[in-house]
């Protein structure tokens, strides 16, 4: 699309560094990024490639513990790292603002929305009060918002994720930018209330001719929001061009390496013809204590050595069904059969053997591991828990488990959680679950915090590891990705109910229940045209939580 | 609303059965102590008769359990018993001596709270700065010196060198508010200082820990000023801590104050415990216990009300 190019924001040879191990390292390693009015620009790359610090750094600011080293930073003319913080801060808001991955975090929950959107306004004394609230409300309405004469009088904890992330956008409209960060503004939210942002996002940048700088590592995201995109790593850019181009015809291996991932695809196995499911869930209510149902009549079966997908938005009581397995909420009717016996409700009831059976592993390792217990231990104890093992026996068992997650026992031996990568730090939560010996496992979202080439390498772990010890997964997701590579057969939940379930090759060809249709069609795909399509097809009044609420 | 009726209810409830459980261990230990009441009236002159009459006159031949039943229900209508020294009732012994203590704990209160959160604040603005190390010396060498220390210092300065506040804190009925506050301004101050460093460095602290949250940083990006994002957008987040502080501190100076009473001659809650338990005066020991125990419970039911009152979920629910 053709768009005046006046240049709005120039980065030269930007260097930052942040202080780590008591000593500065560059984590921006000389960095240029031209970017005109109007223009949207794509910045992506793994975990730790760089994206939000340079975010930070085009409004002139430094995180916490980073610094600007080297280099320039032009905007409009302005140079911000010789400016007075006097300087920068009054661009702050006012020409440059910002938007933060997670809205229900970067909302001060102790003040209303909309004065916490008036804010700027006032303090730049752009607008009086009851000016800046009408449009505040006048915004919150362009970015179709429910209720927009109401919902900013709402505190951030009485409204939803989605449309927290839409008022924050607005937030960063009410002084009317010239540039907007977006910082991965839609990771944190499902796929269906991510269309809904995305839309109203490109929507409004539109409409006022806003620049912005949209950081993400979701490649087909960035596909629908950005004119160019800027691929990086570890610091440095490694190719620039427009999106077209980018997507159709990618330069430098790296980036072909970003847009094969989730090549894998693990062969679909099949119920066998005669015989008794490992797990059984029938029937199963449950609440927490006496809150509303949270579970409703559900039922599935898992068998031996297969791997079961339960997919649904957040709040579909996908994970509540695994602590129902695990017997840490026992369910208010139903129950949970382990190859055709019933387990005892609750996990106190249980015997050791039942317990080994079912073992976790969660999607935050860093918070599921003790940071202050060495790698031995964490592995060690359920080893020597279930299976007594003490000593040399001990030692070698954790060696064994060291090796079949494929790191290098004498290496990792006595180090400790936050001396591990993330993958890794996953790798020895799968460790700690095999140490039990379970015949099953629930896999709680555990590649959603990993970058996606990590993600593929735990994903083709537990793939392994499923075929040589004839493992059962109930894999939690809302990654359908992640489902179409690993899952045998697959679970649609919603609302505490199971949706539809079946083999996975059926899954994915129509007709769907309607929800599974939502839910499939609200992933976003590499073309670039693919979320206009979508919209012109179902409607800007027909998608996210609208949609939801028509089923 | 209602929810917060009911957690305050409950909070409520558990400090009345907290009370209950205190009265019962103050009533036993001192039934714990070598001799009795008997005894100690009668002190030298106790023959076996003597004992024997008192005790049947005191009801101490009845068993512990009734004994501590009386006491309880006449200790709900505020009637300790009668002191065994005087004779006379306890609560009018100790009514208001407490009534003087309470009045010296608002005074140092109201001048310790509101500095000890507004330098908090400073300091956190301000902080890893000289200002916020000289304010962490200052108050930190305050709340470690002993207080009759820092009484005498006091003393040595305001009333002998300079003359300017009377180094007797002695107060009778017919006193002016303006006189009781002059008279009682050097006790109010060596409070102060004891409890300021407190809370003044929970303020920072919590404050502080807080700077690292999105919101804030967030606030930042948009522009505001350091000032704002520390009082507009950290300090209404930090509240509950620093009320927990506050609290405490209420609470010691009302029942920590017996050294600082001593030294400027004050009457209050104090210094009549010192005497009761020099003179073996158990119906008054017991009365003062009791009364401090339900001052804490009473001033942390406070903090948590506070703390429940200052978050937005809980106030605001869905």
């Amino acid at each position: 699309m053709p768009k005046k190019k006046e240049v709005l924001l120039k980065i030269r040879n930007l260097k930052i560094q942040g202080y780590s191990d008591e000593q500065w390292v560059d984590i921006i390693k000389g960095v240029d990024l031209t970017l005109h009015r109007g223009e949207v620009m794509g910045l992506i790359g793994e975990s730790g490639a760089g994206k939000s610090t340079i975010g930070a750094g085009a409004m002139g600011y430094a995180r916490d513990g980073t610094r600007i080293s080297e280099g320039s930073i032009e905007f409009d003319g302005m140079e911000l790292t010789t400016a007075t913080e006097a300087e920068r801060r009054a661009l702050r808001g006012s020409r440059i603002a910002y938007v933060a991955q997670s809205a229900a975090a970067s909302f001060n929950p102790a003040h209303k929305i909309i004065d916490q959107h008036t804010e700027g306004p006032l303090q730049y004394r752009l607008q009086k009060r009851m000016e800046a609230q009408e449009d505040a409300m006048d915004l919150y309405e362009r970015l179709r918002l429910p209720n927009p004469k109401e919902i900013g009088f709402r505190y951030p904890h009485q409204v939803s994720g989605g449309q927290l992330q839409r008022a924050m956008t607005a937030m960063a409209m009410s002084c009317r930018p010239d540039l907007i960060i977006f910082d991965e503004p839609t990771t944190a939210l499902d796929v269906t209330t991510q269309i809904e942002v995305l839309a109203a996002i490109r929507d409004i940048v539109e409409q006022f001719n806003t620049a912005a700088i949209y950081i993400t590592h979701d490649l087909a995201v960035v596909a629908q929001m950005a004119d160019t995109i800027k691929v990086l790593l570890k610091g440095s850019e490694v190719e620039e061009a427009s999106t077209e181009e980018m997507l159709s015809n990618p330069k430098e291996e790296y980036t072909k390496s970003l847009w094969a991932v989730r090549s894998f695809e693990s062969p679909q196995k099949h119920r066998p013809k005669d015989g008794v499911p490992l797990i059984s869930v029938k029937n199963v209510d449950a609440s927490y204590s006496a809150g509303p149902k949270i579970l409703n009549d559900v039922s599935f079966d898992i068998y031996a050595g297969m791997t079961v997908a339960v997919v649904g938005e957040s709040g579909s009581g996908k994970s509540t069904t695994a602590r129902c397995i695990t017997g840490l909420l026992p369910p208010s009717k139903g129950e949970i059969l382990f190859k055709g016996t019933p387990f005892p409700p609750d996990y106190r009831n249980r015997s050791k053997d039942q317990l080994r059976q079912c073992q976790m592993i969660y999607q935050m390792a860093d918070t599921a591991l003790n940071p202050k217990v060495r790698i031995s231990e964490i592995i060690g104890r359920p080893a020597a828990f279930y299976s007594g093992l003490r000593g040399a026996a001990l030692k070698n068992r954790v060696d064994e488990l060291l090796d079949l997650i494929e790191l290098e026992p004498s290496q990792y031996y006595n180090r400790y959680p936050p001396e591990l990568s993330g993958g890794q730090k996953q790798r020895i939560g799968i460790a700690r679950a095999l140490a039990a010996e379970p015949t099953f496992i629930v896999c709680d979202e555990v590649t959603s915090a990993l970058d996606q080439l990590v993600a593929e390498g735990i994903l083709r772990l537990l793939d392994r590891l499923q075929d040589e010890l004839d493992l059962a997964y109930m894999f939690i997701t809302h990654d359908l990705a992640t489902v179409r590579s690993i899952a045998d057969e697959v679970v649609v939940m919603q609302h505490g109910r199971v949706v539809e379930q079946g083999p996975k090759d059926e899954m994915f060809t129509p007709p769907h229940d309607p929800y599974t249709d939502l839910l499939l069609s609200s992933v976003p795909e590499m073309d670039p045209n693919w979320l206009t399509t979508l919209l012109e097809e179902r409607g800007v009044d027909n998608i996210g939580d609208a949609a939801t609420a028509k089923l | 609303m209602g929810d917060i009726l009911g957690l305050v209810g409950k909070r409520l409830g558990l400090g009345l059965v907290i009370l209950f459980i205190i009265s019962i261990i103050i009533f036993f230990m001192v039934e714990l102590l070598p001799g009795d009441i008997a005894q100690a009236v009668l002190g030298q002159g106790a023959t076996e008769e003597n004992l024997a009459a008192m005790r049947k006159e005191m009801g101490l031949d009845q068993p512990a359990i009734v004994r501590y039943l009386g006491w309880l229900a006449g200790a709900v209508q505020f009637d300790f018993g009668s002191s065994i020294v005087t004779g006379k009732a306890v609560s009018a012994i100790i009514g208001e001596r407490f009534v003087n203590t309470l009045f010296l704990a608002a005074y140092a209160a109201v001048i310790a709270v509101p500095i000890a959160i507004i330098l908090g604040v400073i300091v956190a603005l301000l902080r890893n700065s000289i200002f916020d190390r000289v304010a962490n010396v200052a108050t930190l060498t305050s709340i470690s010196s002993p207080e009759f220390f820092l009484a005498y210092i006091l003393i040595l300065y305001f009333s002998i060198k300079w003359g300017m506040f009377p180094s007797n804190a002695k107060i009778s009925d017919g006193m002016t508010l303006a006189d009781l506050l002059y008279r009682t301004f050097l006790p109010a101050l060596t409070l102060v200082l004891v409890v300021v460093a407190h809370m003044m460095r929970m303020t920072r602290a919590s404050i502080i820990s807080l700077l690292a949250s999105p919101y804030i940083e967030m606030a930042r990006l948009k522009g505001a000023p350091p000032w704002k994002v520390i009082v507009k957008h950290a300090l209404p987040n930090a509240w509950a801590p620093i009320i927990n502080v506050v609290a405490l501190n209420l609470a010691y100076l009302i029942t920590g104050v017996v050294l600082v009473e001593v030294v400027f001659v004050y009457p209050g809650i104090g210094q009549a415990l010192v005497d009761a338990v020099s003179k073996r005066d158990f119906p008054v020991v017991q009365a003062c216990c009791l009364i401090f125990a339900a001052t804490f419970i009473l001033l942390n039911l406070a903090a948590d009300v506070g703390a429940i009152l200052t978050n937005p979920r809980l106030r605001h629910p869905k």
